[in-house]
């Protein structure tokens, strides 16, 4: 039972990075645009928000915890909505292809996160980490009173923050899409650019924000990997730390069809897969094997959300195409 | 300014690349009138209009909307001067419901009320007599449906400037009528409609004046009432052209295709062809009337080997006159097109099937033979012969034969599928809306092919929507009504009433 506990915790923390990239990533696929850039805006953000932390901590002479929160947030946002950025004038302005637009994004950010994770170590003398102030702040639960309550409060209420946001973020993110007016213009640009524009929406501003802001908030899912100190270090740069969960979350998108609420449960079943080794080992299943787990699981999910072809959850009809409105 | 002109449209240019679209062409549209812009494909009609609604910016020229000098930049502009578009191929989001639809792009509360939206939809929808359910998604409507919702989607944005780029294309008689209905009311209410056609029936029946364009150029603006459907046409052609088609009797008719007992059903199960049975002979035309929707398209892709066919069905194909029999049904496409059976289908989409975009014309003329080499390599002469010869033939607008086909307006495109299509000289040619788009000129000439066709000695099976046409050009009609044969008519000696009877006769016998 307490196995089963542990796991599901378990489980709902490692959800959080793969949702926080997904939801970025759905954000940006619902205004046509494919950025297969997730991985390399994850470093960025890591990195930044890392960075923004350390700077922060050095400087001040009593660092608040609150404060470093933010800056590292801030950071980890505006650093990945930049590389978003460079996408967008790429994809949008200039109207390259996709795909190998989102390519070169993922190798360049993945190379910006290492040297510049690399840099800060190197600068502090080998070893940089965030002072415990930070990281307490990112991995204590934030109702230590109502964890206390046996079973539902570990359950429900033992997290950082950064998991509740995530999940707050998909809620609001499903109602903004499906219950408001910009929501109902973002789909439609996804869905058909011409019909969006000859209806009088902006489709180069939606497709602009929609893509930077998916971008920075896929970043802040590098710094919950960063930052976080389940899996061992925490707050520290580990070399190629986030290690394919931005490709995961492309996968998840499609998992999710494309809904930011149902992200959540997607998210939290490939956390729990890559949780699993350490919960409920088998002896002769050695643990490399569980590793593969996820990454078996989305080649499974691929095929069979391919193979399901409902009207209702196919991708947005112009994704992958750039827009111009006198093409003939 | 005239205080009568909504729109007054001066000196406008407007290039692509190479081509010229609109050349220095200045119109006028007057408060309270239905104006029809008649021109051949290609001519700058929908371009023109285009720039109205934002879609498209002029290289120069002046636009004024009552009154007032403006520039147009955007689509955003156009509503917010009170013009709407309905354009040719619907601009509306697939997997949307009608409602969302119309208020795509608006402001308002940001919060989306759908409740509140789908009774105004209702209210607009109820003053003009139109019927549409605003929570239905645009992927369940049939195209007319898509069309009214087009329509309100305008009205509801409080327009008073409508332009409607060839909106009966794929409408039924009836639907068109009601259409008409509509805009005369709407006119009645004093706003200003343009609409696009190449059916001069429908111009001389609805509009007020004429304004007639060539090759981007502005050729004049008549008064309706005193023009006719001979004059308008030369005025569109720039020189007298006979409108009557001709119909030479067929020469010894043989049975080419028999089709027995063909039925098929669609991927929910229902019965899409019931029972149909014909005979195709050889240097006839035999026309297919119906409702669109009636089966036609299966048909043609059930002979051609494109769509599987019941197990009772049987199509015998005689290739020659010896009375040798080869059964169609379950042979492959490939091998069906090899015996001498030719589809030329032209789709809704035409880009959609049977032409690549962008390849050019030569290439796209190779789609069609390239199995014949027996090289490794691509052989480009015959193609590029082939494609020389088609321009010319049909007067395609084009810079050459190497401009990919995508940059061509749609009846030229148009003109590109049909010339390939009958040029591989086939036993059996099966064409389905050759004509749809195509202006009058156009339409002819393919008439005029097909009968070229006939006269050496071809089956030739054509689909049609244009009752006139099909009463003009075939020899005899089979009529299919909810994928059944309701009648097979002699061309020479039916009526318009008894086909069009015909057309829907099932579906009375099925009414209460």
């Amino acid at each position: 039972m307490t196995d089963v506990l542990n796991f599901l915790v378990a489980a709902v923390l490692a959800l959080c990075p793969l949702l926080l990239g997904t939801l970025g990533e759905t954000l940006t696929e619902k205004s046509g645009n494919l950025n297969l850039g997730v991985e390399g805006m994850m470093f960025m953000g890591g990195v930044a928000g890392l960075a923004g932390s350390i700077y922060y901590e050095k400087a001040a002479a009593h660092p608040v915890a609150w404060v470093s929160v933010v800056i590292a947030l801030v950071c980890a946002f505006l650093c990945a909505a930049f590389g978003a950025f460079l996408y967008s004038v790429l994809t949008i302005s200039l109207r390259a292809n996709q795909n190998v637009t989102g390519l070169a994004l993922t190798i360049f950010g993945t190379g910006f996160g290492n040297f510049f994770g690399e840099l800060l170590g190197n600068s502090a003398g080998g070893y940089a980490a965030v002072g415990d102030v930070t990281k307490g702040a990112f991995n204590n639960g934030i109702f230590p009173g109502l964890a206390n309550i046996p079973v539902v409060g570990k359950l429900l209420f033992s997290y950082n923050f950064m998991v509740y946001l995530s999940i707050a973020l998909a809620l609001v993110m499903a109602y903004i899409l499906y219950r408001t007016r910009t929501g109902l213009n973002l789909r439609a640009v996804g869905e058909k650019h011409a019909a969006a524009d000859a209806a009088g929406v902006n489709v180069t501003a939606y497709k602009y924000l929609a893509t930077c802001v998916g971008g920075g908030i896929s970043g802040l899912g590098g710094l919950y990997i960063v930052m976080n100190s389940s899996n061992g270090v925490g707050g520290v740069w580990v070399h190629n730390c986030i290690a394919g969960y931005g490709w995961l979350s492309v996968a998840l998108v499609i998992f999710a069809t494309w809904h930011p609420s149902r992200a959540i449960l997607c998210a939290l079943i490939f956390g729990g897969l890559s949780v699993m080794r350490y919960y409920f080992p088998v002896s002769f299943i050695p643990s490399s094997i569980y590793e593969v787990f996820p990454y078996i699981a989305t080649i499974v999910v691929l095929v069979s959300v391919s193979m399901r072809r409902r009207r209702k959850n196919q991708p947005p009809a112009s994704l992958g195409l750039a827009y111009f409105r006198e093409e003939r | 300014m005239d205080p009568l002109n909504a729109i007054e449209m001066r000196d406008i240019t407007k290039t692509f690349g190479q081509v010229l679209a609109s050349s220095h062409i200045s119109l006028d549209i007057r408060w309270g009138e239905i104006l029809a812009l008649l021109g051949e494909n290609g001519s700058g009609k929908t371009t023109l209009m285009n720039m109205l609604s934002g879609i498209y910016f002029p290289d120069s020229g002046h636009v004024h909307v009552s009154g007032k000098e403006v520039t147009i930049r955007s689509p955003k502009d156009a509503i917010a001067l009170g013009i709407g578009m309905v354009h040719q191929h619907f601009k509306l989001v697939d997997n949307m419901t009608a409602a969302e639809n119309i208020v795509l792009g608006l402001r308002g509360s940001w919060r989306l009320d759908l409740k509140k939206i789908s009774a105004k939809v209702r209210e607009i929808s109820e003053r003009y007599g139109f019927n549409i359910n605003p929570d239905r998604k645009i992927y369940d409507m049939s195209v007319s449906e898509k069309q009214t919702v087009e329509i309100v989607k305008v009205l509801y944005r409080g327009a008073n400037i409508l332009i409607l780029d060839e909106p009966t294309a794929v409408l039924t008689v009836q639907e068109t009528e009601k259409l008409f209905a509509v805009l005369r009311s709407m006119r009645d209410d004093g706003k200003s409609i343009v609409i696009i056609t190449h059916k001069l029936h429908e111009v001389l029946a609805l509009s007020d004046r004429v304004t007639v364009l060539r090759k981007g150029v502005y050729i004049d603006t008549v008064k309706t009432s005193g023009a006719t459907a001979q004059s308008l046409t030369e005025m569109m052609v720039g020189r007298a052209v006979s409108l009557n088609i001709d119909r030479p009797a067929p020469v010894k008719p043989t049975p080419r295709l028999v089709v027995k007992n063909v039925s098929c059903m669609d991927d929910e199960g229902v019965k899409i062809l019931d029972d149909v049975s014909f005979t195709a002979r050889s240097g006839e035309i035999l026309g297919i009337a119906g409702i669109s929707g009636s089966g036609q398209k299966e048909l043609l892709e059930g002979i051609a080997g494109l769509y599987p066919l019941a197990g009772a069905s049987s199509i015998q194909y005689f290739p020659d006159d010896s009375g040798q029999a080869t059964e169609l049904v379950g042979k492959r496409p490939r091998q069906i097109r090899d015996l001498g059976v030719a589809l030329s289908f032209v789709p809704e989409d035409r880009l959609g099937m049977g032409l690549v975009g962008s390849m050019d014309l030569s290439d796209n003329m190779l789609l069609r033979s390239y199995s014949e080499g027996r090289n490794f390599f691509t052989n480009r002469k015959a193609p590029k012969k082939l494609a020389e010869d088609v321009v010319e033939q049909l007067r395609i607008a084009t810079p050459g034969v190497s401009t990919p086909v995508s940059r061509l307006s749609g009846g030229n495109v148009q003109k590109v599928l049909v010339g390939r299509e009958i040029s591989v000289s086939p036993t059996v040619l099966m064409t389905a809306y050759a004509v749809r788009g195509l202006d009058i000129n156009t339409s002819y000439t393919i008439y005029g092919l097909l009968n070229e066709q006939k006269k050496a000695g071809v089956a030739v099976i054509y689909v049609g929507e244009d009752l006139d046409v099909l009463l003009e050009l075939c020899d005899r009609i089979v009529v299919l009504c909810g994928g059944r044969v309701s009648g097979i008519v002699e061309g020479r000696a039916t009526t318009k009433e008894e086909v069009g009877l015909l057309m829907t006769s099932l579906k009375k016998e099925e009414a209460p």
